[in-house]
């Protein structure tokens, strides 16, 4: 990043960064993007498939789960990959392209306080629609309550890692709003693929199935379902995710540029 | 005041100002000095080197040598940009607000990155915005869009104000009223950089200019100095009630040339040119019809010193 200037400036009003995020929060509003792909999306085919299959029958394929539980956790992670691949790096993508940040940058505040609001709004964004999904799934479509409720909230945190640094990544190679918003496509339908929202992780074939597990994707719902169903989640797909976020954030720390 | 050491000095100085990008040079040693409380014009046609000279006084980009003071501070050193950012204020032309934030928003929002900032209200009913604050940016016209780019450059209170291109696409009433800001601005104590390339809002505003040409200052001083500097002539045109042999008037100390434009005669000089025609003239039992006297401009100026037309071939007008 080109601006290595104090990132906490002694007299820049701390109050500006609650403006920033109300004027974020009022700009997601207006252009609901990531709110209708990270919110209305999930939420819609929840209810779509929670009304179309059976909810309560086994099915041997799926290793005894029934058809919906399988879906829990693939919604629950496709709000998170959605609002941080279109969420923050559209709106950075086009603030850069626009001049935004560049008008940003002579004021007192650091352009990365719009970043860090970005970030903020979407986790905000995150939470309530996660709550909001399982609450759904739970009372309307009899889903059991998390078996680990603080390895749910680890999977979820570490799924929001992985999945915004990707974001961050993408927001530092696009040089335009447009080629944002096709690179978060061209990272959103696979990432689900690999979830198993096309056809579940349990009926894919092994070299798939191992596939999956290294994808971010792939290993949210991983951990989120043995979260939801069996327990605290294994090692091995949080280490995954952490690598994700890792790799994909020090990516874009490197190649950001605020112009 | 200096911001880093508390004495007086210029409050900018600019030292052999060089940037290139790429085999362009945008600026090529250019050098001036602004003093407190002065309304200082950066001025020629497009290209010359202003912008990227603001550029560089803005710490947005990095002189490739020479040096920039702004009150003391250096913009290139990023210990210095949190200060330089509280005491400067500035309107740039490549930056645009957020499209679907409206007016008051916009307005809000850069009020509250500063601990004293301006009466937004003043301010916009100045800017004849008053209206417009529950419009969204987007639906803003240039000139509207321009004039709040002006409210957020002056939002801080700022010590020194940048204004880049101010008054492009602005209509005659709103320019004038923008110069009435800016005099009252200045007022206040507040330090004015105009880049410009009209000439007529660098003679009414300006207490000095650097004429910049190609990426150098090819002169500064006031705007009438360098007026004067450049002959400082008049033209006085005129009908001769009849005819008449030039050297009638290329005898006389005031006058330089005359000219024959059809029925027109075109004396050009200095001094008290007008009368000394007139009374020329009446000695020969001549009367002049149709006087016209024009004064040299800041345009003819820049013609004389730098060869080379304002707004003519070869320069490109920005829109």
């Amino acid at each position: 990043m080109s601006n290595r200037w104090s990132l906490l400036p002694a007299s820049t009003p701390r109050a500006a960064f609650g403006m920033i995020v109300r004027n974020e929060a009022r700009l997601g509003r207006r252009k609901p993007v990531a709110l209708f792909a990270g919110a209305v999306v999930p939420t819609f085919l929840l209810v779509l498939f929670g009304s179309l299959r059976p909810t309560n029958i086994p099915v041997k394929a799926l290793g005894g789960l029934t058809d919906f539980t399988v879906y829990v956790p693939i919604f629950l992670a496709m709000v998170v990959a959605a609002l941080a691949l279109f969420g923050l790096p559209v709106a950075l993508a086009s603030y850069r392209q626009q001049g935004i940040l560049r008008r940003l940058s002579i004021t007192p505040v650091p352009p990365a306080w719009v970043l860090a609001a970005q970030f903020v709004l979407n986790l905000c964004f995150a939470a309530i629609e996660l709550v909001l999904l399982l609450a759904v799934a739970m009372a309307g479509f009899g889903v059991a309550a998390p078996k680990s409720p603080g390895g749910l909230v680890l999977a979820l945190a570490a799924a929001i890692a992985a999945l915004f640094s990707i974001g961050l990544w993408i927001s530092a190679i696009a040089r335009t709003e447009q080629a944002a918003g096709l690179l978060a496509l061209a990272y959103f339908f696979p990432m689900l693929f690999f979830a198993g929202l096309f056809f579940p992780r349990a009926e894919m074939p092994k070299p798939l199935l191992d596939a999956s597990n290294f994808t971010p994707l792939g290993a949210a719902v991983q951990a989120i379902q043995s979260a939801l169903l069996n327990g605290f989640p294994p090692s091995v797909p949080l280490l995954v995710m952490a690598a994700y976020a890792v790799i994909f954030g020090a990516l874009a720390v490197r190649f950001f540029r605020w112009e | 005041m200096n911001a880093r050491t508390g004495t007086d000095g210029p409050a900018i100085e600019v030292r052999h100002l060089r940037k290139s990008y790429g085999d362009m040079t945008a600026v090529d040693d250019v050098s001036f000095s602004v003093a407190e409380g002065e309304i200082f014009g950066l001025i020629g046609p497009n290209g010359a080197g202003k912008t990227t000279t603001i550029e560089c006084a803005l710490g947005l980009r990095t002189p490739d040598s020479g040096s920039i003071r702004v009150l003391g501070l250096n913009p290139g050193a990023d210990v210095d940009k949190e200060q330089l950012h509280l005491i400067v204020g500035a309107q740039l032309q490549a930056s645009a607000l957020p499209a679907l934030l409206r007016v008051g928003e916009i307005l809000g929002l850069y009020r509250s990155f500063y601990r004293r900032p301006a009466d937004a209200d003043e301010l916009v009913g100045v800017l004849g915005l008053a209206g417009k604050r529950r419009s969204f940016y987007k639906n803003l016209s240039g000139g509207q869009k321009q004039r709040l780019s002006l409210a957020l450059a002056l939002i801080g209170r700022p010590k020194i104000a940048m204004l880049d291109e101010m008054t492009t696409g602005l209509d005659p009433q709103a320019r004038r009223d923008t110069w009435g800001l800016i005099e009252r601005v200045r007022d206040r104590g507040v330090t004015i950089v105009l880049v410009t390339h009209y000439m007529d809002e660098a003679e009414r505003l300006c207490d000095r200019v650097a004429l910049i040409d190609r990426g150098a200052v090819v002169a500064i001083g006031s705007p009438a100095g360098l007026v004067e500097r450049a002959g400082g002539g008049q033209r006085v045109r005129f009908v001769p009630s009849g005819p008449f042999d030039n050297r009638l008037l290329t005898g006389l100390p005031e006058v330089k040339d005359v000219e024959r434009h059809g029925g027109h005669v075109v004396v050009s000089g200095s001094g008290e040119l007008v009368s000394a025609v007139i009374l020329a003239l009446a000695a020969a039992g001549l009367t002049a019809r149709g006087v016209q006297v024009e004064s040299a401009t800041l345009d003819d100026a820049f013609v004389l010193l730098t060869g080379r037309h304002l707004h003519g071939e070869g320069t490109v007008l920005r829109p």
